[in-house]
């Protein structure tokens, strides 16, 4: 009972922030929001017993990305932009689509609900420390090589970036 | 320690092509500081070497073919065949690129680097036998290639082009991702043998309702690799402002890759689901070859022309695709080796006439080099000739047996509006050659040097190649044929 | 009624509920006799006297100016983001305290034992960072402005040094539960700055650089430099929301101590905790001198109070310390509160080093910063790692 209280709560933390980040027009507080959304979205993950994703989640992405997307933000003066006109006029197309999208979504879902593959709630959950453990065991047994993969492709954005923001290499 | 954590050397030596670039790669970078502005080619020439050194252990891994890292990359001869293809296009790129890079003064360790970095992930996804495998082989080829599209910085097209290959790009493997989701979900599993039995095994055979939707979000993020309709439209932008050997390498090498990837999900995970793909595949083909034709026709831009050329050669491709069946899957890899070799030759000889800045990227610019340097203009006759599927040329053999399987598999129309198509194609490769030969020479143009050593063995490579292919289809065509075996 | 008390006792959250309180009511009174400690200490260094009108020798200054700070008007500038102005402050605060509620203090005395407590701790103080930015962005103001900024990319950059240490001692541990990492301790019967043939030093060096940094310490004060940025990123700030960010910060150094503590120095234990012998004296010697001592300093200085109530109020404290001492000598009671004792005196001493530092180190230049950040910190952290590793391998 808690608990479904608690998911949607999460979740709606993370939809209401979604939205907001989309349609505020000051970018700090389209930042805010989606700080907030991702900050639901852990919460969620701490609801499926996941503490080391949660923990990882606020870390990373509020911790880290999100401070420097602020970093950015505030160096970068958008007051003057955010006053411009904007490109995209298109709330009734969008509306549309997203509405099109929604009811799409909706038909897979109610169509093939029973054919999802979700996993077992599980009652009490591995200790935590093994889940971790199993987290490590299969990130470096099974997916070894994603995961070196996805460090060289880490480092090819940084060179990437680098070069293309340096006046001279 | 456990012992399983460290992978068998038969494994390594299976995945040893990717880790020797990526060592080079880094290699590059880290000399790159310590080498003198003027001597920068002698990093052109380390990456050259790693490429060959790949082709080596690329070789010597298919000795020894089978799965490697828990199943995450399945060294077949499929894979090996990709490989051999992208590491040959970046022989190509490379020999075409220093020149070019030299005389703008952009020479760079990084551009170098990057390139053999993008490589690594084609051959990832040439190999790959899963799908967040795929998806960061994937990821790990788009990111070093919408850097070096945006290579030039203070180039205005190079921007765009970068800018709008990222964005498209992105949103583009947002789909992918979002496909793969699904299909995890639908299936418990990214490998794409597990996908294949559990879409099979009738009693635990998920929605077909969901199953189109995994469907469609992949469909919707290969397209968009390959360039196929509706999802082409980045193509001529992209292709048009990135520098001119950087376009030989997107139009030739992660193409080449991104198909390799698309065959091997149609053919193998989603095989079950042919009948489903079917449709969506032959719209898409017809589509493409239609849209990159008839676009073609009215381009005064020659990387333009070649990028819309390149659109319906994709459309040929998903001719064979559409096809289901392990000789289509053959004459796809046949066409793809072809169409790499002829259009990095004919960009090759863009790069070259483009000359510093790409002031000359115009059919008009051509005029007359016929006349002024008939050995190039003998050459990208070859590649427009074969481009177009004149017999004698490896573009030829690579329309026939498409349009062969097509026949065999009983999509008669589909053959001959794609037959129909290349007849339509004919008209403006013809006119560039026209141009070339038949309209003198523009008064007041600066002259235009020599071609680049590094330039002219580029493209008298490719257009050996080409005429081997031309001449030997089988060659290549019995390897292809082992190669689809494991399609059945 | 007893057996009801009994079952409250023994009820899961009896104890999580009671250190909670605990640490929120506290908290601010740990940080009122932090800052008294600060300036005390400092005025020694610079042999002056101090605080000493309010209170036997200033003991009260602290307590005056928290009165002082609640009753001060509250100004929210007219052009500042007013829900971000609001909001930033107990950002900042909140994480500061929730991070406290994963330490153990000992193996009992403890909110909760959560399984990844490091990285929560690590978490938590990474959102503290959004507090500051948000608080230095809403105030429109350049030089709160200015310091958000550089306090961000100070906690960034030193966030990454700070994890990577971390890693050293998780690697030991083989857990990222806190109270998992003391029991580590216990069993290997040897604090983990000590481990690895004296290794393990390195990387407890690069948590303590890098945590001073990390709560915007001298010498890496740069976010409120007074000299050049007024006060920082709180410079708009006044009243009680001022001292939000101001107990933030004490209850942060408080905080970085104890996972220094935890992780490096052993927790809760004594030194050399599987050495039984040792028992008595470390245990039970300890904590009654050290009660003894202030005892007998605090009648020493009561003789010297200029007014009466203050000689009077000296000797009630003392009194108080030695009923600590009579305390510390009944096994029943020292069986759980010695532990708590080793804990806090280490907090203690972790403390004072950190005002010694503020002392004696004259401020960084802030590229000076950046560089014993990136080029420093990291890469010694790092080699840590590796080198922590293959010893830890090597051994077994």
């Amino acid at each position: 009972m808690l608990e479904t209280l608690f998911f949607y709560a999460f979740a709606a933390l993370a939809l209401l922030g979604a939205i907001l980040t989309v349609t505020l027009r000051n970018a700090v507080h389209c930042a805010i929001s989606l700080i907030a959304s991702l900050a639901g979205v852990a919460g969620l993950f701490l609801l499926q017993r996941a503490e080391f994703l949660f923990a990882v989640q606020i870390v990373l992405y509020i911790g880290g990305i999100m401070v420097l997307f602020l970093f950015v933000i505030m160096l970068v003066n958008l007051d003057a932009a955010a006053r411009e006109r904007q490109y995209h006029r298109q709330w009734i197309a969008g509306a549309l689509s997203v509405v099109g999208t929604g009811l799409i979504f909706a038909y897979f879902l109610t169509r093939g609900a029973e054919s999802l593959k979700l996993n077992e709630p599980v009652p009490a959950g591995p200790r935590n420390s093994e889940a971790v453990q199993m987290l490590a065991d299969s990130l470096f047994r099974e997916y070894l090589v994603p995961f070196e993969v996805a460090s060289l492709l880490l480092l090819i954005a940084i060179v990437g970036s680098v070069v293309m923001a340096k006046k001279r290499i | 320690m456990p012992a399983s954590f460290m992978p068998s050397a038969q494994e390594l030596m299976r995945f040893a092509p990717e880790m020797l670039l990526t060592l080079a790669g880094t290699l590059i970078m880290l000399l790159e500081p310590f080498t003198e502005s003027g001597n920068k080619s002698r990093l052109a020439w380390l990456a050259l070497g790693a490429l060959l050194a790949a082709l080596g252990l690329t070789a010597v891994s298919a000795a020894d073919p089978g799965p490697a890292f828990s199943n995450m990359l399945l060294i077949d001869e499929f894979g090996t065949f990709f490989r051999f293809l992208v590491l040959a296009v970046g022989v190509l790129t490379i020999l075409i690129s220093t020149h070019y890079l030299r005389s703008g003064g952009h020479e760079s360790g990084e551009f170098y680097a990057l390139l053999l970095f993008s490589i690594v992930g084609q051959c990832i996804m040439a190999t790959a036998n899963e799908l967040i495998m795929l998806f960061i082989g994937l990821e790990v080829s788009s990111i070093a290639s919408y850097v070096l599209a945006g290579y030039l910085r203070d180039d205005k097209r190079n921007n765009e082009s970068a800018l709008k290959y990222f964005l498209l790009g992105s949103f583009a493997t947002a789909f992918l991702l979002y496909g793969i989701a699904w299909t995890y979900g639908i299936t418990g599993t990214t490998d794409l043998s597990l996908i294949r039995s559990a879409l099979l095994n009738p009693a635990s055979r998920p929605n077909e309702v969901l199953t189109a939707a995994a469907s469609a979000f992949l469909f919707v993020g290969l397209a968009f690799k390959v360039s196929a309709a509706p999802f082409q439209m980045w193509t001529p932008d992209v292709y048009q402002g990135a520098p001119a050997p950087v376009t030989a390498f997107f139009s030739a090498g992660p193409k080449a890759a991104a198909f390799a990837m698309f065959l091997r999900i149609v053919l193998t995970g989603f095989e079950p689901l042919k009948k489903e793909w079917e449709p969506l595949l032959w719209v898409s083909a017809l589509a493409t070859m239609i849209i990159g034709n008839f676009a073609a026709l009215r381009q005064t831009n020659v990387k333009r022309l070649l990028a819309y050329s390149s659109i319906s050669h994709a459309g040929y491709v998903l001719v064979a695709l559409t096809t289901h069946s392990g000789p289509g899957a053959a004459a796809a890899m046949f066409y793809l080796a072809a169409y790499c070799f002829m259009n990095v030759g004919a960009f090759a000889i863009i790069t070259h006439v483009a000359r510093r800045d790409e002031r000359y990227v115009e059919i008009a610019d051509l005029a007359g080099l016929g006349t002024r340097q008939p050995l190039m203009a003998g050459l990208l006759t070859v590649f427009l000739l074969s481009l177009t599927g004149i017999p004698l040329t490896a573009g030829f053999f690579g329309k026939f047996y498409i349009f062969k399987v097509a026949l065999d598999q009983g999509f008669i129309w589909l053959a001959i509006l794609g037959l129909l198509n290349s007849a339509l194609a004919a008209y403006y490769y013809l006119r560039v050659i026209v141009v070339m030969y038949m309209e003198p020479a523009p008064e007041g143009e600066g002259e235009l040097p020599a071609p680049a050593a590094g330039v002219l063995a580029a493209a008298v490579g490719s257009a050996i190649a080409t005429f081997f292919l031309g001449l030997f289809p089988s060659s290549l065509l019995d390897f292809a044929d082992k190669a689809r075996r494991i399609f059945n | 009624m007893s057996s009801t008390l009994a079952q409250i006792l023994s009820q899961p959250w009896f104890i999580p509920l009671v250190v909670g309180v605990l640490i929120l009511a506290l908290a601010p009174l740990a940080v009122a006799g932090t800052v008294l400690l600060e300036r005390k200490v400092l005025a020694d260094m610079q042999a002056r006297l101090g605080p000493m009108r309010v209170g036997p020798q200033g003991l009260l200054q602290t307590i005056a100016d928290a009165v002082k700070m609640l009753l001060k008007e509250d100004i929210i500038p007219e052009d500042a983001n007013k829900f971000m102005f609001r909001t930033a402050p107990i950002i900042s605060f909140f994480t500061a305290a929730t991070c406290l509620t994963v330490v153990p203090f000992t193996g009992v005395f403890k909110v909760t034992d959560v399984n990844v407590g490091l990285l929560v701790i690590s978490a938590m103080s990474s959102v503290g960072i959004l507090g500051i930015i948000l608080g230095g962005w809403a105030s429109n103001s350049h030089y709160a402005l200015l310091g958000s900024l550089r306090s961000a990319a100070q906690l960034v950059s030193y966030e990454v040094a700070l994890g990577l240490a971390l890693m050293c001692g998780v690697m030991s541990a083989g857990t990222l539960s806190m109270t998992g990492i003391v029991n580590a301790q216990m069993e290997r019967g040897v604090w983990f700055a000590f481990d690895n043939f004296g290794l393990m030093f390195v990387p407890m060096m690069v948590y303590f650089i890098s945590s001073v940094a990390e709560t915007n310490r001298a010498p890496f004060d740069l976010p409120e430099a007074e000299s050049e940025l007024v006060a920082g990123y709180h410079t708009e700030y006044s009243g009680f929301r001022w001292g939000c960010y101001m107990l933030a910060e004490y209850v942060n150094m408080f905080s970085v101590g104890s996972v220094l503590i935890t992780l490096f120095w052993g927790g809760w234990l004594r030194p050399f905790p599987n050495v039984t012998w040792l028992d008595a004296p470390l245990n039970y010697g300890v904590p009654i001198v050290v009660f003894l001592a202030t005892a007998a300093l605090c009648l020493y200085l009561s003789r010297k109070q200029p007014i009466q109530g203050y000689a009077i109020g000296l000797v009630g404290v003392a009194v108080l310390f030695l009923v600590m001492a009579g305390l510390f000598a009944w096994p029943a009671f020292n069986a759980p509160a010695a532990p708590l004792f080793w804990f806090f005196l280490k907090l203690f001493i972790i403390m004072y080093l950190f005002i010694w530092f503020r002392g004696t180190f004259p401020r960084y230049r802030y590229d000076q910063l950046m560089n014993i950040g990136w080029k420093i910190m990291i890469p010694t952290a790092l080699g840590a790692i590796f080198v922590n590793a293959l010893v830890g391998i090597a051994r077994g």
